[in-house]
């Protein structure tokens, strides 16, 4: 049930954490003509007879006149935001819809149900629904409204209508039929080049997602040793008189540089590992988009070949041509603009992230000269009269 | 004092060469050799250089030396030398004894060694220790000709007396814990540090990886190219940065090393008055017994249980005669022993004297050294931490062009 007295307690500007701000604004060229916006937050737990399972609080402001009112507030479950993912994608088979975070997670990073898979999840769910207000089409489409906007018994009741299993398989074989023919003969040069791209993005992507989790694994490797060289330096210090200082001095500034590995750390999971993750769902996601393309020309295509030889009868189906021709036409044009905004925001965002990751290892390093300097300087401070110094081999 | 021979001498360990020999067993064997060259220090003159000498010598030779040291001058905290095989090794370092950078990093130890020994004001002086630097044949003789090692201690001698000592100096079993304390710190760092150092080559080097895809990405890319390539490049001298400064670290590790070897020099001085002291007191008691055996004598009286006693009762008292003449032979070594006496506690004491002499020289040494080491190691850290500063601000910058 909304509260819409909760409600008030939101500020205009919504969002959660900067980062997720960072990515709202990325996406409109004027953000001040943003009137959609939406939250994902505060994960519960349900447990029933049958199963365990956890809910997102889901808020909108809005002040579009299509919503009956400015504010809602929902509960969502994992299910239900598939659920929108492909409703989307049967609405606009051309259009990038934005990748949702997978069911499980294969690498063992975290544990389900753990909570920081729970707040990764809530993360990318948060990222989900902002990319699709942000999108041009989807923000408009009726489904995405009824998720932000629906009572859970109406939206059950919702999912329920519509095509019905059978004509969904239906669709799925012939999908499948056409997409044995292929449509690839009379694809347009742009869109062989789009596949040639996302060939090669798909496989870099995926090896930059292996490297940057490698690199978080070594940096955790290394900080677990790190916890324990400063403190034996204070241990020694304990036998020694005169350079105990010194000794305590070079203890206090490796446990520094240990708390600056782990802030690196956090950096990287935080904002790079889930932006490259985001990315090689993309590229999963590209490559259907792609196949979804070829397969409404293949419809045409193959119309066409059977027509071929009936010329009595081309003019009887030449609505037929026609309406196929037009989504064909309709598709590409979607694919086109969908694509280039796709290439437009990748671009924004890896150059963000990388950014933020170079920014983040800049940070660790000049924290960690500041603590050496700052030791050395007290060493220093206090120079001992040495005789015969250069004695000293 | 006397100027030590390193005011008077250059010395270095130059180079070190590979070699194949037949050992003592005629089996033949592969060992380095090193070369150690000497000149004069000459007051300063417009180019005038005195000669160099030269001679090579292998690491059996060095450590016969340390043994004729340590077993001459046991008062004194005897430099160690570099260890004799690869220890504390992290993944990218050989324990390989031919391994050109193991060589190499002893060669410096060795010549550390020696600067040691020459600026040491009692050992500089030493004979051998001068022929060692200077003649090359026929050292090996001159040394085991001044017969050091009938003069060395037997282990098992000086582990009972370890044992068995009842007033050892106490400053010596201070002394005593502190090395073991030293040396357990010291290894438990090393062995720390080698794991770090491992754990860092990671991290950078993985970021290696990053310019090679960067590079293949930066192919299909319009805009996003040239900011991917030039990133990337700044990756690849990420990467590669990390071999110099594990390096360089290396020779920080060497110091610390040198002092956990010392550790076990300064054991040994402690070892060697817990071994005079239990002579004195196995003296001491040896003449008291005696002293207590010429009264019983003397009076007749028995006082204690001995065999000598249960033989004489079971076989008849002793004539006058002959318990006069035992008598003279007790007075006899009673007076012995109490010059003996004397003189281990003389000696006991000079030996307290100097070895603490030098054990404080030692401590300013050490003190000194190890502050130095660590002062190096800051140095070392902030020269890596610039490092990473650069690449990092130049890699910022590349991305944001992207």
């Amino acid at each position: 049930d909304t509260s819409l007295a909760e409600v008030n307690s939101f500020s205009s500007s919504m969002p959660i954490s900067p980062s997720s701000m960072i990515n709202q604004y990325k996406f409109e060229d004027e953000p001040e003509l943003r009137d959609l916006f939406i939250t994902v937050d505060d994960p519960e737990s349900h447990i029933t007879a049958i199963e365990t399972f956890i809910t997102y609080r889901v808020v909108t402001k809005t002040s579009r006149g299509e919503f009956d009112s400015s504010e809602y507030e929902v509960r969502r479950r994992y299910q239900d935001f598939l659920w929108l993912k492909s409703k989307l994608e049967e609405a606009h088979p051309t259009l990038i819809i934005p990748p949702l975070p997978e069911k499980f997670i294969m690498k063992g990073m975290m544990e389900r149900f753990s909570d920081e898979f729970i707040e990764t999840r809530r993360k990318a769910l948060h990222k989900f629904l902002n990319r699709i207000a942000d999108h041009p089409t989807l923000t408009f489409n009726e489904d995405f409204k009824i998720f932000l906007t629906a009572q859970a018994w109406e939206l059950s009741s919702h999912k329920k209508q519509g095509p019905g299993l059978l004509s969904r398989m239906g669709q799925t074989v012939k999908a499948v039929a056409s997409s044995v023919r292929g449509g690839v003969k009379n694809r347009p040069e742009m869109f062989t080049e789009m596949n040639h791209y996302m060939e090669t993005f798909s496989q870099k992507i995926i090896v930059l997602d292996k490297i940057a989790h490698r690199i978080y694994k070594e940096e955790r490797e290394y900080f677990n040793e790190m916890k324990e060289y400063g403190p034996i330096h204070t241990l020694w210090s304990a036998s020694e008189e005169d350079i105990a200082d010194s000794l305590k001095g070079v203890a206090s500034c490796i446990d520094k540089c240990c708390k600056a590995t782990e802030k690196r750390m956090a950096g990287l999971l935080e904002n790079l590992l889930p932006i490259l993750h985001e990315y090689v769902l993309y590229s999963e996601i590209l490559m259907g988009v792609l196949k979804r393309r070829d397969q409404i020309q293949g419809e045409l295509d193959s119309r066409v070949d059977a027509l071929a030889n009936k010329k009595t009868e081309k003019d009887l189906f030449s609505e037929e041509i026609g309406k196929l021709e037009d989504k064909v036409e309709c598709a590409n044009n979607a694919l086109k603009a969908d694509w280039d905004r796709w290439k437009q925001n990748m671009q924004c965002d890896m150059r963000s992230t990388f950014t933020s990751m170079a920014e983040s290892s800049l940070h660790y390093y000049e924290e960690c000269l500041a603590t050496w300097e700052s030791f050395l300087a007290s060493q220093t401070v206090h120079p001992q009269v040495e005789e015969d110094s250069e004695d000293r081999p | 004092m006397e100027d030590c021979l390193a005011k008077k001498m250059e010395i270095t360990v130059s180079e070190a060469e590979k070699r194949t020999g037949r050992n003592a067993m005629n089996i033949q064997e592969t060992y380095t050799a090193y070369l150690i060259e000497t000149r004069a220090v000459e007051s300063q003159s417009e180019g005038q250089c005195a000669p160099v000498d030269s001679l090579w010598r292998r690491y059996s030779e060095f450590e016969l030396l340390r043994n004729y040291l340590s077993v001459t001058y046991p008062h004194i905290v005897v430099p160690p030398l570099p260890e004799k095989r690869a220890d504390f090794v992290w993944h990218k370092l050989s324990a390989d004894n031919m391994d050109p950078d193991f060589v190499e990093r002893r060669r410096i130890g060795l010549e550390n060694f020696l600067l040691r020994v020459a600026s040491h004001p009692v050992l500089c002086q030493d004979k051998i220790f001068y022929s060692f630097l200077t003649q090359e044949g026929g050292w090996k003789e001159m040394v085991n000709e001044t017969g050091f090692q009938l003069k060395a201690d037997s282990r098992l001698k000086a582990l009972n007396a370890t044992f068995r000592v009842k007033n050892p100096d106490k400053r010596f079993t201070e002394l005593k814990h502190y090395s073991d304390e030293l040396q357990s710190v010291i290894s438990h760092l090393l062995r720390v540090r080698a794991r770090v150092a491992d754990r860092l080559y990671g991290v950078y080097k993985v970021h290696g990886n990053y310019g090679r895809v960067f590079s293949e990405w930066s192919a299909i890319e319009k805009e996003m190219g040239d900011g991917l390539q030039s990133a990337g490049h700044h990756m690849d001298v990420y990467a590669a940065s990390i071999d110099d400064i594990l390096e360089e670290e290396e020779h920080y590790a060497d110091q610390l090393k040198e002092y956990l070897f010392y550790a076990e020099a300064l054991r040994a001085v402690c070892r060697k008055h817990e071994l005079m002291q239990y002579d004195l007191e196995m003296a001491a008691q040896d003449l008291t017994s005696k002293k207590q055996q010429c009264e019983e004598l003397a009076t007749g009286t028995v006082r204690t249980f001995s065999l000598k006693g249960m033989t004489s009762k079971l076989f008849g008292q002793e004539t006058p005669e002959q318990r006069e003449a035992k008598l003279k032979v007790l007075e006899e070594q009673i007076q012995e022993g109490e010059e003996q006496l004397k003189s281990k506690n003389l000696e006991g004491r000079d030996f307290v004297k100097s070895a603490w002499a030098d054990i404080e020289r030692f401590k300013e040494q050490k003190n000194h050294d190890l502050k130095e080491a660590l002062i190096s190691y800051a140095v070392m850290q902030i020269s890596m931490c610039k490092k990473g500063i650069q690449v990092w601000t130049n890699a910022k910058e590349c991305f944001s062009k992207m």
